[in-house]
């Protein structure tokens, strides 16, 4: 595959905690090319959440290079222009909405792109409009119920237009009527996407292949294999290998 | 949770400018506090009534608002005659009522009910987006006015959270009592809050970067020009200013 085709690319990547001494992420290499759609699967703490904040430079690894869009980046300066072109949707959607109300939310993007008031206020409403919660448009924010902050947060990132997503835990805490919506939106849109999640259903619904990670490295699915069987032993939830 | 319960209507006050509206309360507010004469006080009074009428606001309501100064206020009547130096006006059971004590607290009374009327005419009668919107148009710093929004969109988060803290303590059977134990779970509670709370902006930080925040503060309100918010203003300036200069030169 061509590299430098390549939206995402991490190259020995390591990580670690403030303060500690643990590898978080070990020499971790990822590539995200244009089209893929990626699930990841991996036990809590395994280092998920930092590999995304790692990719938006949130984080600061110790060694490893970032290449996005060809470019590689290192400092905060360098990422100003590429975060609004990757999408991140938080774990939690209250971290994500800071506005009183649900439009200045999804216009706070393009208004920080430079688009004028009235654009910016067109790209809002068009986005709200496209995942069907345009009613929302005068709410205030948080007296929204979960399943409908987590919407309005997809609409804030895909506002910006990104041409890459990265979602964060998006079921977490939804019921089944909002992940079959969110899995009707993912399935409807033409751009690149990561998703960490641990249901396995919705995973093989949105993505074509599935990440594990384990120790600090991703383990891509020509390594692991994911299907589903009857369980009695205790990672039954979680993607494992059997010896 | 905080209620909006005026900010929503079609009257005239309803109408103007966020602007407008900050800009008049805070002259009207001022004259008012400076005001040193009881009829003049009254005819304050009068204009703040006048806009809770031009708002259309819910008599009711409104008083239910002001109850938390009538407590106030109930203590300033209780020490105030008494303890004011001045010609004695009532003898009661040996205690003395001064008449300027008195006089100072119609004073007090009218000009702190004037000023909350005021406030409940004009600002309550908007949301707070738009509130912050105005403020961020008269030049207020744009970190005074983010910390406003901040607060309302964070503080019933911040609340939910503490909540959720004490349910998970008296789950596993906290009873607060008045002994050293209960205190030290409180101050675990609060210091909980603080780290919870810190954690949350730093990571609500990052969603803005992520989202091309660059310090600035943009608006999506646009508020077309309406000559009734010249007029308005104009208006009200113009009362307070005669009122002003009828105290100085002719009372």
């Amino acid at each position: 595959m061509n590299n430098i085709s390549s939206i995402i690319k991490l190259k020995d990547i390591t990580y670690f905690y403030p303060g500690s001494t643990k590898k978080v992420l070990d020499h971790l290499d990822l590539e995200i090319n244009p089209g893929d759609r990626i699930g990841m699967m991996a036990p809590n703490g395994s280092g998920k959440t930092t590999l995304l904040h790692t990719i938006m430079g949130l984080c600061k690894p110790a060694s490893g290079t970032i290449a996005i869009f060809g470019k590689v980046l290192t400092q905060e300066r360098d990422f100003l222009p590429v975060r609004s072109k990757i999408g991140l949707l938080f774990q939690d959607s209250d971290d994500q909405l800071f506005c009183p109300t649900v439009l200045d939310d999804v216009a706070f993007g393009p208004l920080n792109l430079g688009f004028s008031q009235k654009d910016a206020g067109d790209i809002a409403r068009n986005t709200l409009e496209k995942l069907g919660i345009l009613s929302f448009e005068h709410s205030i924010t948080h007296r929204l119920s979960g399943g409908q902050k987590r919407l309005v947060a997809l609409a804030a990132v895909l506002a910006m237009a990104p041409e890459v997503l990265l979602l964060d835990e998006p079921t977490a805490g939804l019921d089944n009527t909002v992940k079959n919506t969110l899995i009707h939106i993912l399935n409807g849109l033409d751009i690149s996407y990561f998703v960490i999640s641990h249901e396995f259903d919705f995973v093989k619904a949105v993505t074509d292949k599935i990440y594990s990670m384990e120790n600090g490295r991703i383990l891509t699915d020509n390594d692991i294999h994911i299907h589903r069987h009857e369980h009695v032993h205790k990672y039954g939830k979680q993607p494992h290998s059997h010896k | 949770m905080i209620e909006e319960k005026f900010a929503s209507g079609q009257s005239l006050i309803h109408q103007l400018d966020p602007k407008i509206r900050i800009l008049t309360s805070i002259v009207l507010s001022v004259a008012t506090a400076l005001c040193d004469h009881l009829y003049l006080a009254g005819i304050y009074f009068l204009i703040s009534i006048g806009l809770i009428l031009m708002a259309g606001l819910n008599g009711m309501d409104v008083l239910k608002r002001l109850k938390p100064l009538f407590w106030f206020l109930l203590m300033i009547w209780i020490i105030l005659p008494l303890s004011f130096d001045g010609e004695t006006m009532v003898r009661l059971y040996g205690l003395k009522l001064t008449a300027p004590g008195v006089i100072l607290c119609c004073k007090i009374t009218i000009k702190s009910i004037t000023i909350l009327l005021i406030f409940t005419a004009l600002i309550a009668t908007m949301t707070i987006a738009s509130l912050g919107n105005g403020l961020h148009r008269i030049h207020v710093p744009d970190k005074m006015v983010f910390l406003l929004l901040m607060s309302y969109r964070y503080i019933s988060v911040i609340e939910s959270e503490y909540k959720r803290l004490l349910r998970a303590a008296k789950f596993r059977g906290f009873t607060p009592k008045t002994n050293l134990h209960s205190y030290k779970t409180y101050a675990y509670l609060a210091g909980m809050l603080f780290v919870r709370a810190s954690v949350r902006a730093e990571r609500v930080y990052q969603a803005m970067l992520c989202r091309g925040f660059n310090q600035k503060f943009h608006t999506l309100d646009v508020y077309p020009s309406n000559r009734l918010n010249s007029k308005f203003l104009t208006g009200i300036s113009v009362a307070s200013l005669s009122l002003v200069i009828i105290e100085i030169f002719w009372v």
